[in-house]
């Protein structure tokens, strides 16, 4: 293993995490502020222009606040809990793709920390581990609607990894190879090539689970509204907090970065244009993340858990059998 | 200019405005349910509510008002700090010292003492309102033969101590009143700090 290569990866793993958790920070901003829009309101305004300084604000806030470790929580476990929601969210990103190959000065830079070959099994698998930041967060607290929190987010995020596994298993199959990079030059012809032509139904699934791996709005039970506490982050305080909210953040951008390679073409033939389109892909659904958060209320863990077990997974086993029945047909008549 | 409110009655029951909103009978069996299942799902609520927002986000058309630098008028019988009156052409006080205020004021904020001066007029000699205790009635100004006290517009009060010492000004105990001995926690002057 040669020298260049390890620190190019080091400055990869840097570059990563520094400009996601800037993004972090940005769209923590960018959700105010579209929710804000949305509700006819104007949301930040007073620090900087447009409000765009809050982001510093509230991390100077985040960062120089005492860090409260309340009684009778089991403390280790409370420590590490969000370090590991933030640090699961940032090592699933290391399989992903996020921009083509270029040249710089006759060296070619993969941006992928780790082309491997099982790539979109470690992103998911990764962020499924994301689960014992919360898990282990609540039920370390001290505090029962934590810890009612963390049972619920738990049982969310392990249903819904059903959906996600099942669901990409279609698009999958008619790839053949578990990279993203694979799965993204299967879709290089074009948009007439997106998977999400061919697998509209595991599309909207996987996009649906997204919401629940992510917390977001529909599905944001990790954090119990209702209650007007924060779930289980009820007992958190300043930068301990603040890196589940990075985590979750950051969470948000690698799900849409996934979505938007898999389904929808990636960054196709790996040219400029493709790679903007990719990032304006990514935007759209983070932007829809805010959108739905607008538009639409939380439902309830039950209904949550029927629509789970009941509906999207029989429908997402439907569909794989559907998808193999029809390759194996053409694999027939291509022989 | 005379403004005449139509009146509404928006709490009578027989009134046709209400009506009861169709409910339909809750499916019992399971393909009734399916089926209610399924045209709650392909009937494209969801992307209704997901429109309103977008559009009321692209009509931009924010209610926030910057509240410190900009204000909302309110209205002119907005009931805030009181204002006692002085005659227009004299410039005396139109308060006759009648003590009708301070008899009437249930929360009993407010004192006067009054006397006799050498013309035999009755003047006053100390008027004072505990604005920590008044609870904003409108009755004072409502009973005041003179026009005397009135109630003004402004309803920023917000501070974090008194001016006032306790005893500078003749207040009634009881409930809201200042406490004896509250004075040790005063600070210096507001203007100090």
């Amino acid at each position: 293993m040669d020298v260049a290569f390890i620190i190019e990866t080091i400055a990869k793993i840097v570059v990563i995490l520094l400009v996601f958790s800037a993004l972090a920070g940005l769209g923590t901003y960018f959700e105010r502020k579209v929710l804000a829009f949305m509700q006819r309101r104007l949301g930040p305004m007073h620090v900087g222009p447009f409000g765009l300084l809050q982001v510093a604000a509230d991390g100077i806030k985040l960062f120089t606040k005492e860090d409260i470790i309340p009684q009778n929580v089991v403390k280790p476990i409370f420590k590490i809990a969000p370090v590991i929601t933030a640090a699961t969210a940032f090592m699933a990103a290391a399989a992903i793709p996020f921009w083509p190959q270029f040249t710089v000065m006759g060296y070619t830079v993969h941006p992928i920390v780790a082309d491997i070959n099982v790539g979109i099994l470690y992103v998911l698998g990764v962020m499924a581990i994301g689960l014992y930041g919360p898990l282990l967060g609540g039920m370390a607290s001290a505090n029962k609607w934590s810890l009612i929190s963390a049972a619920r987010s738990a049982a969310v995020f392990i249903s819904y990894e059903v959906i996600t596994g099942l669901s990409l298993l279609a698009p999958l199959m008619m790839v053949g190879s578990l990279s993203l990079i694979d799965i993204n030059n299967y879709q290089a012809g074009g948009i007439t090539h997106w998977i999400v032509w061919s697998q509209p139904v595991a599309f909207i699934l996987f996009w649906i689970a997204a919401f629940a791996e992510t917390g977001r709005t529909p599905f944001h039970l990790v954090a119990n509204d209702h209650e007007i506490i924060d779930g289980f982050g009820t007992e958190y305080s300043g930068m301990r907090w603040g890196l589940f909210f990075i985590g979750e953040y950051a969470n948000m951008f690698f799900i849409s970065f996934v979505i938007a390679i898999i389904f929808l073409g990636g960054f196709g033939d790996g040219t400029i244009a493709g790679a903007f389109q990719l990032l304006l892909k990514v935007a759209f659904f983070f932007f829809f993340f805010l959108w739905t958060r607008a538009a639409w209320p939380d439902v309830r863990p039950d209904q949550l858990m029927w629509l789970c077990w009941k509906v999207l997974m029989p429908i997402a086993v439907v569909n794989l059998v559907i998808t193999g029945i029809v390759i194996l047909v053409q694999l027939k008549g291509g022989m | 200019m005379h403004h005449e409110e139509v009146f509404t009655n928006r709490n009578v029951s027989e009134s046709s405005a209400y009506f009861y909103v169709d409910i339909e009978t809750y499916p019992t069996t399971g393909w009734d349910k399916f089926k209610q299942v399924f045209k709650r799902t392909f009937n494209g609520e969801l992307f209704v509510g997901l429109w309103v927002v977008l559009r009321e986000m692209i009509k931009f058309d924010i209610h926030t008002l910057k509240y410190p630098l900009e204000k909302l008028p309110i209205g002119p019988r907005y009931r805030a700090v009181h204002k006692l009156l002085r005659l227009w052409e004299s410039g005396y006080e139109r308060c006759i010292g009648c003590g009708l205020c301070e008899k009437i004021c249930i929360s009993d904020c407010i004192r006067m003492d009054t006397r006799i001066d050498e013309n035999s007029r009755k003047e006053v000699t100390e008027y004072s309102i505990n604005l920590g205790r008044c609870i904003f009635c409108g009755y004072c100004a409502e009973v005041c033969p003179e026009l005397a006290i009135v109630h003004g517009g402004r309803y920023e009060n917000a501070s974090e101590q008194r001016a006032l010492k306790a005893g500078e000004q003749a207040e009634y105990p009881g409930f809201g009143a200042i406490i004896p001995g509250s004075d040790a926690s005063v600070k210096k002057t507001p203007l100090a700090y």
